[in-house]
């Protein structure tokens, strides 16, 4: 396959993927998360945000930023606005907040969120 | 009276002529469609230029920076300058002028813009050779050659100009004598009390003054070229003399045409700025207004709207005299003077205070019935200007006790200052551009909430500068009123200014944001404040940014120690310091790239940038260039980015000096300093300016007697020229003032505030910059010099550090839980290199996958 031939066959397994949730996976060890930090996991062809704050409260949202078009959210600085806790793209500077995915500069745009756990030091994500 | 073909000819083409020509040109911004054929003649070899600030022609402005005329203003349909062109003589019933060139010019409009000459005593001996006025940048230029081999320098006339030219003299290392005629100086704007004090404080200087000193005649000396022999037949001698006892109106074409001359010499004009004929109009210090003549640009500027506006037919704006008011800072010294300083209204009476420790003297004149101020002298500390001379100009109301408008705050006094909000919308703030409050609220409503947007929006503030305080309440009462909050917090999260917090973590020793957050703020933080605490803690303390505390702190770029591309890939750019690399490193570089798959671009910094790269391949790419030989560019950061140079005296047959080597030098000095902003330098080898160093925050460019350092530069957006700070200084003395210059920077600015901006805001500018970092004036140097020798110290390679760290090394991985790469980086081919696939290409090639994931 080419580069491009394979980038959109996981596009392609990402969207049949979309409708079955449900599913817990297990990602990765909280150690591998610092802490107000985040890291994308990789789970049925989904990219996922997944952000450690100080309190180790877990969050999980797409790691798509819509405004710019790339997968990089989880590499965001984390953060509160007015209470709300929040992360912001790395590219057009935007903010989401963590706990319901909606865009703080632009209300109408909502990223998917997931329920995330800590279970055992592990972390685990529902897709 | 449009339809028909005006012909406009102005006679000079000075600050007031070139004004004129703007404010006709604003109206009718198409001349020919405007029916109107305008001729400039300008006697001088070159167009408009600054004559207000001549004297920093001393301190290495050129005559292009003094310019005041926008490239190619001149060019427009329906507008010619002739420069070097001189009128001989003003035919008023053949409506034509001719020129010493014998060409005659007809005219149906003649603006006389003739300026003023300088008026020499008529002493004997003053034709002799290295006497000078000070008037046109010749003049300056022929005082700089004779200065070179003189070693004392007597400037003739102790008012405004002369102790300006003073400065110069002084400034070119010459032992400087002020001889004044009159028993004290300044005697047009300050009283005698004020005159003393002002004398001590330029004394201080060292600086000689003698005053009721009339010269008789400029004889041979037997110690310098000149003696001066003074009416009692004591003398002084001298190597050069400057002239600058006041100046007189060009009024000879207008005297010899007939028109109406004015009681003390210049040509009378009306309310409308017309001469006594009235196709002719006369503006600025040539002009005579009820016998009254201005030597200053903010009248002649009024006389030059007023006569557009007559001339465009508009009969409503009028020439009503003008406020003197003056301010300004001669040799570091604040002068001001309002009104009627010397309290010649009948029946008025004055306050005055005297500090002989600090030499500060302070006088208001108030009216006979004390509701009114009339006048003011302040000399040493002006800080009371602005309030005064609105108060005297809008006639406003005193308040009771008058005296503490000047005298200094005392314990539990609070000192009364003019509430800005009973100036009236009208009040002219600016007067050198004519900027009044009203315009000032319009522009904060329009969102300029900073004082530098202020100055670039309205120009208020950007001649002669004395108004800034003033325009800076009036801004923030402005946005008071709008509901803006005045407040240089960083965001919700710190209740203080980016300088205020770095003071708390130098002063408190703080090292981690943790530690900032809980002593100093609230909330968890965001993400402006994280990475200001980051680039402080580093500024400050020089800690590895990827530490375990300190890494959630940087944003993506410093995250990943590269710069993040609009599809999540990087960049990597490696140092090459000077823009010197040696072909063994260009064919690693080009062999890195290779194997990566890299696009590969040379940057304007002088070097190369190669993008593309995947998170996981970073640290990949760095080992390999590590191992070439390369560290880490910063490119990412805000930081030190480039030292650009030329080639320099090593190869070039014009290069003065070692250009490479001293930007190699200060390259490696600086490279990793985190700074409120980027920061870039340029090093030239000679005035040729190859490196473009004027475009830089800081610029050194080579001369004959060492290095002159130029500060706060800027390309970009709004591209701003570096200043001249310093002359002539050693390697050793410029890597010095650079230090003080960039830690003082670093403590002082805001958050993403280059050092333009930070200069364009600081109250005092040039000067007040000069006087810190060259003078030492706040007694920091020694410390800034050691706080950047700390940084200089515990450099280290940041890319270096991070392969060298697995912990650090596991975070380069696009997914925690797999090795996959991020499908949506995705290149394309173009001009045989690598670029991002466009949103539309992405889409298209969907349609085949299909295929491709069924195989």
């Amino acid at each position: 396959m080419s580069q491009v031939q394979q980038a959109v066959a996981l596009d392609a397994a990402m969207n049949q993927s979309a409708s079955q949730f449900g599913v817990w996976h297990t990602v990765c060890a909280l150690e591998d998360i610092w802490p107000n930090m985040g890291v994308c996991a990789l789970v049925e062809g989904r990219q996922i945000a997944i952000f450690r704050l100080q309190d180790n409260q877990l969050y999980a949202l797409d790691n798509y930023d819509p405004h710019s078009d790339a997968n990089v959210l989880s590499r965001g600085i984390v953060g509160d606005l007015g209470g709300e806790r929040v992360v912001a793209s790395p590219i057009y500077k935007h903010h989401y907040q963590l706990r319901t995915g909606i865009c703080v500069e632009d209300a109408s745009i909502s990223l998917k969120t997931y329920p995330v756990e800590l279970r055992d030091d592990t972390v685990w994500v529902q897709v | 009276m449009m339809n028909q073909l005006t012909r406009i000819v102005i006679v000079g083409n000075g600050m007031v002529g070139h004004y004129f020509m703007q404010e006709l040109v604003k109206r009718h911004p198409d001349l020919h469609a405007a029916r109107l054929q305008v001729t400039v003649l300008g006697e001088e070899p070159r167009p408009a230029y600054d004559r207000v600030h001549l004297s920093s022609f001393f301190s290495g402005s050129t005559a292009e920076d003094l310019s005041l005329v926008e490239p190619g203003f001149y060019d427009r349909p329906g507008l010619e300058l002739r420069l070097n062109a001189r009128v001989s003589q003003i035919d008023r019933h053949q409506h034509t002028v001719t020129l010493t060139d014998n060409t005659v010019l007809p005219y149906d409009k003649l603006v006389l813009a003739t300026g003023s000459f300088p008026f020499v005593p008529s002493v004997a001996g003053r034709d002799r050779e290295n006497c000078f006025v000070y008037r046109t940048i010749e003049d300056l230029e022929a005082m700089t050659a004779a200065g070179k081999t003189a070693k004392s320098g007597v400037v003739v006339g102790g008012g405004l100009l002369g102790l300006e030219c003073a400065k110069a003299l002084k400034d070119m290392g010459l032992d400087t004598h002020v001889v004044e005629f009159a028993p004290r100086l300044m005697a047009v704007q300050v009283d005698e009390a004020g005159g003393k004090v002002l004398r001590s404080k330029i004394e201080e200087l060292g600086v000689h003054v003698h005053t009721s000193r009339n010269t008789t005649a400029i004889v041979d000396g037997a110690t310098a070229r000149h003696r001066m022999v003074f009416f009692d037949d004591t003398w002084l001698e001298t190597d050069m003399i400057v002239f600058s006892a006041g100046i007189r109106p060009r009024d000879e074409l207008a005297r010899e045409s007939g028109l109406a001359i004015g009681a003390r010499g210049g040509i009378a004009i009306d309310v409308f700025s017309r001469s006594s004929d009235h196709d002719i109009y006369a503006i600025g210090e040539c002009a005579s207004w009820h016998d009254e003549m201005y030597g200053l640009v903010a009248p002649g500027y009024d006389m030059a709207r007023t006569a557009c506006a007559h001339l465009s037919g508009e009969t409503t704006a009028t020439f009503q005299g003008a406020d003197m008011s003056t301010k300004l800072k001669l040799m570091g010294v604040d002068v001001a003077s309002v009104g009627d300083a010397h309290g010649k209204t009948h029946g008025c009476r004055s306050y005055q205070y005297t500090d002989e420790v600090r030499n500060i003297y302070k006088k208001i004149v108030v009216s006979e019935d004390g509701k009114k101020l009339l006048g003011a002298v302040l000399i040493g500390n002006a800080d009371e200007y602005g309030t005064l001379q609105q108060m005297t100009v809008n006639a406003m109301a005193l308040p009771e006790n008058p005296e503490f408008l000047i005298l200094p705050a005392s314990d539990g006094k609070e000192k009364p200052g003019l509430g800005v909000d009973a100036l009236p919308d009208a009040a002219v703030l600016c007067s050198c551009n004519n900027v009044s409050k009203g315009a000032i609220g319009e522009a904060v409503a329009a969102g300029n909430c900073s004082i530098g947007a202020i100055k670039s929006c309205t120009k208020a503030g950007t001649a002669c500068g004395g108004c800034v305080p003033l325009v800076t309440q009036v801004m923030k009462a402005e946005m008071v009123k709008l509901g803006m909050t005045v407040n240089n917090h960083l965001c919700e999260h710190f209740p203080y200014s980016r300088q205020e917090l770095y003071h708390l973590v130098r002063v408190e020793q703080i090292r981690t944001f943790d530690e900032l957050l809980e002593k100093h703020g609230k909330g968890l933080g965001c993400d402006i404040c994280k990475p200001t605490a980051a680039s402080i803690l580093a500024s400050v303390w020089n800690d590895f940014i990827l530490k375990k505390d300190l890494a959630s702190l940087q944003d993506s770029n410093d995250y990943f120690l590269g710069n993040i591309q609009k599809d999540g890939s990087y960049s990597v750019v490696p140092r090459m310091p000077g823009g010197e690399v040696t072909p063994d490193g260009l064919i690693a570089i080009g062999q890195i790239a290779k194997k990566y798959n890299l696009y590969t671009k040379v940057t304007g910094g002088a070097r190369v940038d190669m993008f593309g790269a995947r998170v996981e391949q970073l640290p990949n790419i760095w080992e390999e260039l590590i191992a070439a030989g390369f560290e880490s560019g910063h490119a990412y950061g805000k930081s030190l980015r480039t030292v650009k140079s030329c080639v320099g005296s090593t190869w070039c047959r014009y290069g003065v000096d070692d250009s490479v080597g001293l930007a190699v030098q200060l390259e490696n000095r600086y490279k990793g300093l985190r700074a409120p902003h980027k920061i870039k330098f340029g090093v030239s080898g000679c005035t040729r300016e190859c490196a473009e160093a004027q475009g830089k925050d800081v610029g050194l460019i080579a001369t004959e007697n060492g290095w002159n350092l130029y500060v706060c530069g800027n390309g970009g957006m709004k591209p701003r020229h570096a200043e001249l700070i310093a002359s002539d200084l050693t390697k050793e003395e410029a890597i010095r003032m650079i230090d003080r210059f960039l830690m003082f920077y670093i403590r002082t600015a805001d958050r993403l505030q280059r050092t333009s901006t930070w200069r364009d805001n600081m109250e005092g500018g040039l000067d007040y910059l000069r006087d810190v970092v060259i003078h030492d004036s706040l007694g920091l140097g020694a410390e800034l010099e050691a706080q950047m020798q700390h940084v200089v110290d515990h450099y280290q390679d940041e890319w270096k550090t991070a392969v060298n760290d697995p912990e650090v090394r596991k975070r380069f991985r696009s997914f925690v839980n797999s090795k996959a790469e991020d499908s949506n980086i995705v290149f394309v081919n173009e001009r045989e290199q690598i670029r991002p696939a466009t949103v539309e290409e992405k889409k298209q090639a969907k349609v085949i996958p299909i295929l491709a994931t069924t195989e």
